[in-house]
């Protein structure tokens, strides 16, 4: 009995000593640890983790509490997590969010309830347009973007006739859109496939059928785990001697690494088309490559860029405000600005709160160790803002 | 319609047909004979794929790796039966529901610890990872010929052991009538863990036969034990026959939709109505046949004599 009732004390002390708002400033983040996923969000959660030490865990005078939850690659699961962090935790910013379905789907659980909310990857067209909303900020770039960047690439390639894959969910139908928007040549045929826990991952049935089509060229979306599986059976059909290849968020550091291990050579030397490269030329993009590939030997992937610049554009509103975050809109005057050290450099923010920023393209390289990465190659578009922006009334 | 490619759509559906059956032989045996409900057969398959990248990184040879992973996935097969599913088939099938659930759970994270959230890619020798042209314009991989062979191989070899062979016989008899054969005398335990540990290779051969072309990840069983499911309940409970009948159904259909849906749809709604509703459509042909097969032989096509 006695022990039973220190036990509760202890849980009342614990509870009590959590629930007293303003001593931190408190940060959720949701992103996907378990599932064949798993490796983006630990990704994003080790660079997180880089970025609070840079900042010495503090902002505007204030300690921050970083609470991580795992939305297990689902959108009711993202959802519980996130009506968790805001009603819970009470927290001041959730960010996070790798996949478009999910962040749809938890959207209301932030901003119906004035929270903060900061997509560190996931930039679904109405985030953008609609449904574009004063506490949302994306620290990525909206999903139709770097798939406009490539159908340019491929304009400037001489690409006439093209075959595009990609999963059949949020993000995939804007890449698809995306590439479309851009592109100029003719579209010989399109496969959306099964997305989720339980997505397809044997494209053979699809690849014989782009084999069919005439297509001089195929784009494709594949990003965590179906990234190498799609890249091996390309191989593997044949198909990279008959068909140019152009990927989006398919080849990356995670994807990298375990083509590496295989050794298989076919990737070398393929283009893609992003934001930010590993090798982009400014100050705080080497430190936080250098001090991530320190801390867990591996590269950094642009999820992992996205992350450290959401916890520093977090730390620009709250700074400016010195840490009393009941001033939202003092912080949202601040993130706006976008006045923060990013490893993309210098940029500014829509008014739907989606940046307007460069792609460039990069090439699959060997670095001086041996190891393979993407590299900077050259800029392909501008201050490229989305075309949603204009349906956002902001 | 292109013929060719319809000839190398009807190879790709006969090789998902392949990979099923190699999972679906070992799950309609355990259930058809032992009466359990083994939810944790992806997890075999997820072991099964693990183990080979392992040792084809060790070797440098996916068939060393395979001939090193298949007696390695045997072994965890009859350790996860004498552990854990032994206890269990006195259950009803709640419990069996339940716990092998949990052992889902329990290998998937197993797997995150051992392996990494990472998956493992396995690379291929350079003499299956080359393409042959049969015919002209019929362009196939040859891995994927490679697992064509592999499971009719597998499919013969069960034949001639469930026919010809004691063991097969007292499989035959366990799946008719499991009650009598233990009256009889025959050693059921013995025969059960025996049956596990082959279900348990064959997914594992499963796993191991997919992993070069997508890659050993975790809860990469999850989705295909699903379809597995749906191919023994259509081949009937039991039956090492129907399952392989009906894994080729079911793998055929799963790739022709695939294929061919969005064209037919082409032909009576918009195009871009099309190309949302055919991958839906596509991913639900199969348990459309399931409800089918139900309605009209409850008991599946193919079922065991004798029951």
């Amino acid at each position: 009995m006695k022990k039973q009732s220190l036990g509760l004390a202890v849980a009342l002390a614990l509870l009590t000593s959590t629930a007293i708002a303003g001593e931190t400033v408190k940060i959720g983040f949701v992103t996907t640890l378990t599932t064949p996923a798993g490796a983006i969000g630990r990704d994003m959660v080790d660079a997180a983790k880089i970025a609070l030490s840079h900042i010495g865990n503090k902002m505007g005078g204030k300690q921050v509490e970083f609470i991580v939850e795992d939305d297990g690659f689902k959108p009711e699961i993202g959802k519980q997590k996130t009506d968790k962090l805001v009603k819970q935790d009470k927290v001041d910013f959730v960010a996070g969010y790798i996949w478009s379905h999910v962040l749809l789907a938890s959207r209301k659980s932030a901003l119906a309830n004035d929270t903060f909310m900061i997509s560190a990857n996931a930039g679904p067209s109405p985030m953008a347009g609609k449904l574009c909303n004063k506490n949302f900020f994306s620290s990525s770039w909206q999903n139709d973007q770097s798939p406009m960047a490539t159908g340019t690439v491929m304009n400037k390639d001489g690409i006439k006739k093209l075959y595009i894959m990609a999963p059949n969910y949020a993000a995939g139908k804007n890449m698809v859109a995306g590439v479309e928007r851009t592109f100029k040549g003719q579209v010989m045929g399109k496969d959306m496939t099964k997305w989720g826990k339980d997505m397809q991952l044997d494209f053979s049935a699809e690849l014989a059928k782009a084999k069919a089509s005439g297509a001089d060229a195929m784009v494709v979306f594949y990003p965590g785990p179906a990234g190498p599986a799609f890249m091996k059976q390309f191989e593997q059909a044949g198909l990279s001697k008959s068909m140019k290849l152009y990927t989006m968020f398919t080849v990356d550091a995670l994807s990298l690494a375990r083509l590496q291990k295989a050794n298989l050579s076919g990737v070398l030397g393929s283009y893609n088309t992003m934001f930010w490269a590993p090798d982009l030329d400014n100050a705080v993009n080497k430190r936080f490559v250098a001090d991530f590939k320190k801390k867990t030997g591996r590269y950094p992937t642009h999820y992992a860029a996205q992350s450290y610049d959401a916890i520093m554009l977090i730390k620009s509103g709250v700074d400016a405000v010195n840490g009393d975050t009941s001033n939202k809109d003092g912080m949202r005057a601040a993130m706006e600005k976008a006045n923060f050290p990013s490893v993309r450099g210098t940029f500014r923010y829509g008014n739907n709160h989606f940046p307007i920023q460069n792609f460039y393209l990069r090439q699959v390289k060997k670095d001086a160790n041996g190891d393979w990465f993407v590299s900077y190659v050259s800029t392909v578009v501008k201050d490229n803002q989305d075309p949603y922006v204009g349906q956002c009334n902001l | 319609m292109n013929l060719t490619l319809l000839i190398v759509q009807l190879l790709n559906g006969l090789q998902l047909g392949i990979l099923l059956f190699l999972l679906a032989s070992g799950l309609t045996l355990i259930f058809g004979i032992m009466n359990f409900v083994n939810l944790a057969h992806g997890s075999l398959y997820m072991v099964g794929a693990f183990l080979c990248a392992t040792f084809t990184q060790l070797t440098d040879s996916f068939i060393l790796g395979v001939l090193l992973a298949l007696p390695a996935t045997a072994i965890f097969g009859l350790l996860l039966d004498r552990i854990v599913v032994r206890y269990l088939y006195q259950r009803d099938h709640l419990d069996h529901v339940l716990a092998t659930f949990g052992l889902i759970l329990v290998l998937n994270t197993a797997a995150h610890m051992i392996w990494g959230p990472d998956g493992i890619v396995v690379p291929l020798p350079g003499w299956l990872d080359t393409r042959v042209e049969p015919l002209a314009g019929v362009v196939i991989p040859v891995y994927r010929l490679a697992i064509i062979a592999v499971g009719m191989a597998v499919a013969a070899g069960l034949y001639l052991l469930i026919t010809k062979t004691r063991i097969g016989m007292r499989i035959r008899a366990g799946a008719s009538n499991r009650d009598m054969i233990g009256a009889l005398g025959v050693d059921i335990n013995l025969l059960f863990t025996f049956v596990f540990a082959l279900g348990a290779v064959l997914a594992g051969l499963a796993g191991m036969m997919v992993a070069p072309i997508t890659e050993a990840s975790i809860g990469m069983g999850n989705s295909i034990i699903i379809v597995t499911l749906v191919v023994i309940v259509i081949g009937g409970i039991g039956s090492i026959k129907g399952a392989f009948i009906a894994a080729i159904i079911v793998g055929l259909i799963d790739t022709m939709g695939r294929s061919y849906l969005d064209v037919l749809f082409e032909q009576f709604m918009s195009i871009q109505n099309a190309e949302t509703s055919a991958p839906a459509i596509s991913a639900m042909l199969i348990y459309i046949l399931m409800a089918a097969v139900l309605a009209v032989r409850p008991q599946g096509l193919f079922p065991p004599k004798g029951r």
